[in-house]
């Protein structure tokens, strides 16, 4: 009989070079203790150097007049306004251009990336040379001469483009825009109510599917229900239909809606920029579904349009969606870049608090912990939405 | 039942003959005119071609003026370009602020600084050659541009500009960035849970602001975090501000590489007996590297683009260079559009040649992996 081997004798957790635990042990603490001492060394460095040259520190500036005026508000702001104020509107405007930059940059790049497999020569070598050229020259130049294009090359006041009830000159672009009345409110409330109940009744329709096999009209019946119920909406708020139209004054447009040059200058930029890096993105995506998911696809006897929403789209959409997530990041820290071409974003706004105040370290805090917010928030959304994506693996 | 004709051969009518499959008219015919919805995309796009084509043509070429002409420029503007800006600004704008006298200095050094890199890039030359050339390129290159011993004249450092300053922070921050990104890879993907949090946290951090604020960071902040009476030159910071950006996406490139080797390599080196640093060197790293080189070469690429934002904290590289140039002279201030178009065509060339490297270098690993 084999003798029953002795009891292993129990690791010692001694902190030893000789052992691999005690090794790492000891670098981790090296590496805690230096970064550490690097941060209170900068500390230190800092609240001297700070003393010496007499800078104030703290952010009881925010609570004073910016005492700037800012040519760009969706927050009421006047010259009084505080620092706070200011900031607050400079968000927005990152928000503002980011949001609609984003929208318009999926849409585009989407339909360039579609593009570059078209059965058109002509469309697939002017996708090619879209993105090969959008691409290759930094978003700062870029920026640059569209705010050429819009503050020098468009006609002046006097000579304005107009379409209908759009006016386009140096002094921006002017557009109707609903009066926003009860109506609108009840509208976006019902909307929203509807994408619940889409989501609940595509919830059930795929239970049901597990269960029987039954397909339902999801997309339609979801799409149904969402303008539906935002229809309901707006006749409950009796049905508003009044525009504001802009019409020309002596010096400006009046009335209805418009956005600055500026503004312009940087969304195109911003849009034309990433949307050809989505366009590649698109492009890889639909090339990393093989052939033969097609063909298998039409061999199970699923419909062009089935094979495309069961098969094709949800392995494509795996490959797009990390890489579409960090293209909007960029999106949203390029828009950093209207610094230069006068825009007033958050960037703007710190610049000038900086010149003015001569607090550096809490102007830029406040930048980074915006951005970090925002980019910590977008990861989590589309992890979450990456998860849902990924492969189920047994 | 009777078949009457049965009896008689009657063949049928013969095929068309099929249509052409080579030749211009078949070219034409399978790509452009497939159908009607593609005809009238070739239609629509050739429409809108010719419209945007003439009208840049009119504006570019047929009415543009070629020479520094002022007058004719003046005479011209809104109709046609004024090309003669870039012959009475352009020395000012791919040198910069560099001494006129002394342009000869940067051309060589960049040259130099060029053909190594571009050497470094092709197979053929990686051997131990490699690091001492890059030794003395880096002695020339400095001694050159910066002066003051072997009879130069000095330069301080906020006079370089231009295309040669572009390129240095690119060439220079990347070099510096490579290393420390490989290390930072390696400690986000350790055991050891302080190391890997701290990599963690500065990969995140920086990759979650925008360039602009740790540019802002360097050229303002840094000065405060020195010890009493140090100071730093501008250009140092810009290039630590860039380093410490651009390693953080390195690191994550370098990761992705490290993520898709196979476990068993390094279970493999670990049954050799390999210690760690010596199983990262010789095993995961040559091959892991080797993996992420077209997505190094983007991060290259998207550099030499972000260079151009060090001009908002008043460093003159190309774009900055062109706007002192122009700002500061009222002539010539109207026409910085074609200015502008110029170093477009400058970045354009750059970026698209790395570019191709890069698909060729993917090209050259995906033969590699056919057995």
């Amino acid at each position: 009989m084999i003798e029953a081997r002795p009891q292993p004798a129990r690791k010692r957790r001694s902190i030893s070079w000789r052992s691999r635990e005690g090794r790492s042990v000891i670098y981790q603490v090296v590496a805690i203790l230096s970064v550490i001492g690097a941060i209170a060394l900068l500390v230190r460095n800092t609240l001297a150097n700070m003393r010496e040259r007499g800078i104030q520190s703290g952010y009881d500036f925010l609570n004073q007049p910016f005492g700037f005026d800012v040519s760009e508000t969706l927050i009421p702001y006047e010259i009084t306004s505080t620092y706070w104020t200011a900031f607050a509107i400079g968000m927005a405007n990152t928000l503002k251009v980011a949001v609609v930059g984003i929208i318009l940059a999926t849409i585009v790049g989407t339909l360039v990336g579609v593009g570059r497999y078209s059965a058109n020569w002509l469309v697939r070598k002017l996708c090619y040379a879209y993105v090969e050229f959008f691409r290759n020259v930094p978003i700062y130049l870029q920026l640059l001469i569209w705010y050429i294009v819009f503050t020098e090359v468009l006609p002046s006041y006097d000579e304005l483009w107009q379409i209908g009830h759009f006016y386009l000159s140096k002094n921006g672009f002017s557009f109707p825009w609903p009066v926003w009345l009860l109506g609108q409110n009840l509208a976006m409330a019902g909307g929203l109510l509807g994408v619940v109940a889409a989501w609940l009744y595509a919830r059930r329709s795929r239970r049901l599917f597990d269960q029987t096999g039954q397909q339902r009209p999801v997309a339609l019946v979801g799409l149904a229900l969402i303008v539906g119920m935002a229809i309901v909406g707006w006749l409950a708020g009796g049905a508003p239909n009044e525009w504001s139209l802009p019409s020309r004054g002596t010096f400006q447009i009046e009335n209805g809606a418009s956005v600055t040059p500026e503004y312009l200058a940087l969304l195109i930029g911003l849009v034309l920029y990433t949307a050809a890096f989505i366009a590649e993105i698109v492009r890889s995506g639909i090339a990393s579904v093989s052939l033969g998911q097609h063909e298998a696809a039409a061999s199970l006897g699923l419909t062009k349009r089935q094979s495309m929403r069961l098969v094709v789209l949800p392995q494509a959409l795996r490959v797009i969606i990390p890489p579409l997530t960090s293209q909007y990041l960029n999106l949203t820290k390029n828009s950093s870049l209207a610094v230069a071409i006068g825009y007033p974003e958050l960037v703007s706004i710190a610049n000038t608090t900086l010149n003015q105040t001569g607090r550096a370290i809490e102007a830029l805090s406040i930048v980074m912990l915006v951005y970090l917010t925002l980019s910590l928030i977008t990861s989590a959304l589309m992890n979450w939405f990456n998860a849902r994506a990924a492969i189920q693996e047994r | 039942m009777s078949s009457t004709n049965s009896s008689q051969f009657q063949p049928i009518t013969a095929r068309p003959m099929p249509g052409r499959r080579t030749g211009i008219v078949a070219w034409l015919r399978a790509n452009l005119f497939s159908g009607p919805i593609n005809s009238l995309m070739t239609l629509a796009t050739v429409a809108l071609l010719a419209w945007s084509l003439s009208h840049a043509f009119d504006w570019a070429v047929a009415r543009a003026v070629f020479g520094a002409q002022l007058e004719a420029c003046n005479n011209a503007r809104g109709l046609g370009a004024c090309w003669g800006v870039i012959a009475e600004k352009g020395r000012l704008i791919v040198m910069g602020r560099y001494p006129d006298t002394e342009h000869w200095r940067p051309v060589i050094a960049t040259a130099l600084m060029l053909l190594v890199v571009g050497a470094s890039c092709m197979p053929r030359f990686w051997n131990r050659w490699l690091p001492l050339a890059w030794l003395v390129m880096l002695a020339v290159y400095f001694t050159l541009m910066k002066g003051g011993m072997l009879g130069l004249t000095e330069v301080p450092t906020d006079q370089w500009g231009g295309l040669p300053l572009t390129v240095m922070l690119t060439v220079i921050s990347m070099t510096l960035a490579f290393p420390l990104s490989i290390f930072v890879a390696l400690g986000r993907r350790s055991t050891m849970p302080a190391i890997r949090t701290i990599c963690t946290l500065y990969v995140e951090l920086i990759r979650g602001v925008p360039l602009i604020t740790v540019l802002f960071m360097a050229s303002f902040m840094l000065p405060l975090f020195m010890p009493h009476g140090v100071t730093i030159d501008v250009l140092i910071r810009v290039i630590v501000g860039i380093t410490l950006f651009s390693a953080a996406y390195m690191a994550e490139v370098v990761r992705g590489g490290l993520q898709a080797l196979p476990k068993g390599q390094t279970e493999a080196a670990a049954t050799l007996g390999l210690t760690y640093w010596q199983t990262q060197r010789k095993i995961v790293l040559p091959q892991a590297l080797a993996m992420v080189v077209p997505s190094l070469m983007n991060t290259f690429i998207g550099m030499f683009k972000d260079t151009s934002l060090v001009t908002i904290v008043s460093l003159y590289e190309l774009t900055g260079a062109l706007s002192l140039a122009l700002n500061s002279d009222a002539d010539w201030r109207p026409f910085k559009i074609e200015a502008y178009l110029f170093i477009t065509l400058i970045y354009f060339v750059f970026c698209f040649a790395m570019s191709r490297y890069s698909l060729w270098v993917e090209a050259r690993t995906a033969v590699s992996k056919v057995r």
